[in-house]
């Protein structure tokens, strides 16, 4: 209640300050000339000046002010300097409604928050650990950061708000990570976070907890310790698989591109051949026919010149060379044929 | 003259006590019952602000009116099929009936006795009488799963979510509710804020993950294998494809080609084949033999017929 201490130091400052303010004399002054005690004096004097003091009160830029007369909420007063009735009568509380809070849940930030310590580790273990909807184990924890957007309802509707929004918090992640499998719990983590603040803020809605969860924000989700090694042990066996994949697609893209130009170079070796064989044929043809053409003017004589002629030139190369009297008969037993180059 | 002002004071001082104790004041977050010599008096106070009452006399019993908060002892609970799972449940409550509150509980200490002794069983009742994914999931959502594995052992995953954790919460709450009543108290809402196998249990549920994750990999290397051999069917088959094609092409162009040689030929050589057989003849004599051929040769023969003579 940092107002009432401000109260206390204001009087006390009133007490010890150097000189006792002019209207101060004055009132004393006057209870003289009543001519009351002094000590009855003085506690009015206090008493006044505690009245007086509690008359005005500032709200600063983030707050605002909360005025209850008599335990009745009246009203509401925006920042700057404000006036009430005097203490008992009208009361303030001064609620800042801009600062964005933040819970913790399942880790602890680097920070050592006071409220945090509270927490003992294994406390934070087990708020983390959640059964999925394939009744798996998750460790999912997260934050909520969170500002009053209702002053009267946060201060006046719930008994413990921090507890509500921090039971709340759990209920509402549990429910939402209970439909999910541990899968999309690892991989799904704004779709999580999202749907758990629309069902958190329903329900501090439906408390009437003044609360407006600004956001819920996932860390790192992930598997009980334990089981983690055969969860990287997936992330390994997909890295395999599309390693296989790129292999044989190498091997594909190696083989595949050549086995195209071989055939390539084997089509064109056809036509090669076509070209070759087709060309080779005209010739022969052409040379044909023009021979025929002379031959055809002097068959005869043409006959026997190109038989002569051929005959001239195989003879020279031939090797072993008999000659036979047409005559004489059963020439073969005395012929050795093939010695000489069997003698080699 | 100072005996008078004393006699002030002291007039001053009476009324004020007696003004101090019997107004009183209700906060927003608060509700009176009035009790004179510890009987109820009147109707509870519900509405804020100042207020007044007998001095002396009359008493003022403050309860709160706001929403009041529940916490369960976590327990271990098995559910229907015999899983012991560690429950925590949170609640949220408020005094409606002051009057029966102060009557039968008193006091919200004793309150927090009273909804244990509801609560806790309501839920136990509850949670037994399902089974485990009942209260874990709230739909049926179907869930996005990295790669299914052998469905029989995952039937829970399959099983249909009839009930669900919000109709469950909502049960316990409808059992305790009605017992609840009698002391004023009316329950807002009953929450399962945790749910967690117990230690012994959730050895064997890391186990059957691990198991199925190993199965998990096992699969994507398999089907890793499986892609690779689909890929390389593929290659042989577009090798074959190719090559086979490229022949048949090539064949198709040679044939052609020959049959356009032999066209070519016939055409040719088809004005006079007897021509033809004799320049073929003597121009394969000329390739076909060489100083390796012996040669017998009858003087009949048209080369050597002039060695045995001349004649006309």
């Amino acid at each position: 209640m940092s107002w009432d201490w401000e109260k206390l130091k204001d009087q006390q400052q009133k007490q010890n300050g150097p000189g006792v303010p002019p209207q101060v004399d004055e009132i004393v002054n006057k209870f003289k000339d009543f001519k009351f005690p002094g000590g009855a004096a003085i506690i009015l004097v206090f008493v006044a000046l505690f009245f007086a003091t509690s008359t005005f009160y500032t709200v600063k830029q983030d707050e605002v002010g909360i005025i209850q007369r008599f335990g009745r909420y009246v009203r509401t007063t925006q920042p700057g300097l404000n006036f009430k009735w005097p203490s008992p009568v009208e009361k303030v509380i001064k609620v800042n409604v801009k600062r964005v809070e933040t819970e913790e849940f399942g880790h602890r930030s680097s920070r050592t928050d006071a409220r945090s310590r509270l927490a003992t580790s294994s406390d934070i273990s087990s708020v983390a650990l959640m059964l999925t909807g394939d009744l798996n184990v998750g460790v999912v924890p997260w934050i909520v950061q969170y500002r009053i957007k209702d002053p009267y309802n946060y201060l006046f509707k719930v008994q413990d708000v921090r507890r509500l929004l921090r039971d709340m918090s759990e209920a509402a992640m549990r429910l939402v990570v209970g439909d999910r499998s541990v899968d999309e719990v690892i991989t799904n983590r704004d779709e999580i976070a999202s749907e758990a603040k629309r069902v958190l803020q329903e329900e501090l809605d439906y408390a009437e907890a003044g609360i407006h969860v600004v956001t819920v924000e996932m860390k790192r989700t992930n598997v009980p310790e334990q089981v983690q090694p055969s969860f990287n042990e997936v992330n390994q066996a997909t890295q395999e698989k599309e390693q296989m994949i790129y292999k044989a697609e190498e091997d594909y893209n190696k083989a595949i591109p050549a086995a195209r130009g071989e055939a390539e170079r084997t089509i064109q070796a056809a036509e090669g051949y076509a070209l070759d064989r087709v060309n080779r044929a005209k010739g022969d043809a052409a040379r044909f026919t023009a021979q025929y053409k002379e031959y055809a003017k002097a068959k005869d004589v043409t006959k026997r010149r190109l038989y002569l002629e051929t005959i001239n030139d195989i003879f020279p190369k031939l090797g072993q060379k008999y000659i036979l009297d047409s005559e004489q008969n059963n020439v073969l037993p005395l012929l050795n044929l093939g010695k000489e180059n069997g003698g080699k | 003259m100072r005996s008078k002002s004393l006699g002030i004071l002291v007039a001053i001082g009476v009324i004020a006590l007696i003004v101090y104790s019997s107004a009183f004041i209700v906060g927003e977050t608060e509700q009176v019952v009035i009790t004179q010599f510890g009987r109820i008096i009147g109707k509870p106070i519900t509405s804020p602000g100042l207020k007044f009452k007998l001095p002396v006399m009359q008493e003022a019993n403050y309860f709160p009116k706001n929403l009041l908060q529940w916490d369960g002892d976590p327990g271990q609970i098995p559910t229907a099929e015999k899983t012991y799972i560690w429950v925590d449940t949170f609640a949220r409550w408020k005094i409606v009936d002051p009057i029966k509150f102060f009557t039968t509980v008193n006091n919200p200490f004793n309150a927090q006795n009273k909804l244990n002794d509801i609560i806790d069983p309501a839920v136990r009742n509850m949670i037994t009488s399902y089974r485990l994914i009942e209260t874990v999931r709230a739909s049926n959502r179907p869930l996005k799963r990295d790669a299914e594995v052998q469905p029989e052992q995952q039937i829970d995953t399959y099983y249909s979510v009839t009930t669900g954790r919000r109709k469950i919460t909502q049960m316990i709450m409808e059992q305790a509710q009605p017992k609840l009543a009698q002391f004023g108290i009316e329950l807002v809402d009953v929450k399962i804020k945790r749910i967690n196998y117990v230690e012994q249990v959730r050895k064997s549920v890391y186990n059957r993950m691990i198991a199925e994750r190993k199965q998990i990999a096992e699969k994507y290397r398999s089907e890793g294998l499986g892609e690779a051999q689909v890929i390389r069917g593929r290659k042989e088959r577009d090798l074959k494809k190719i090559q086979s094609g490229a022949y048949r092409e090539a064949q198709e162009i040679k044939g052609k080609a020959d049959a356009e040689a032999t066209r070519l030929y016939a055409e040719a050589f088809g004005v006079d084949p007897e021509f033809y057989s004799f320049m073929k003849t003597l121009e394969i004599y000329g390739t076909a033999l060489d100083k390796n051929s012996s040669l017998v040769l009858s003087t009949d023969s048209e080369f050597m017929k002039y060695l045995k003579g001349y004649s006309d």
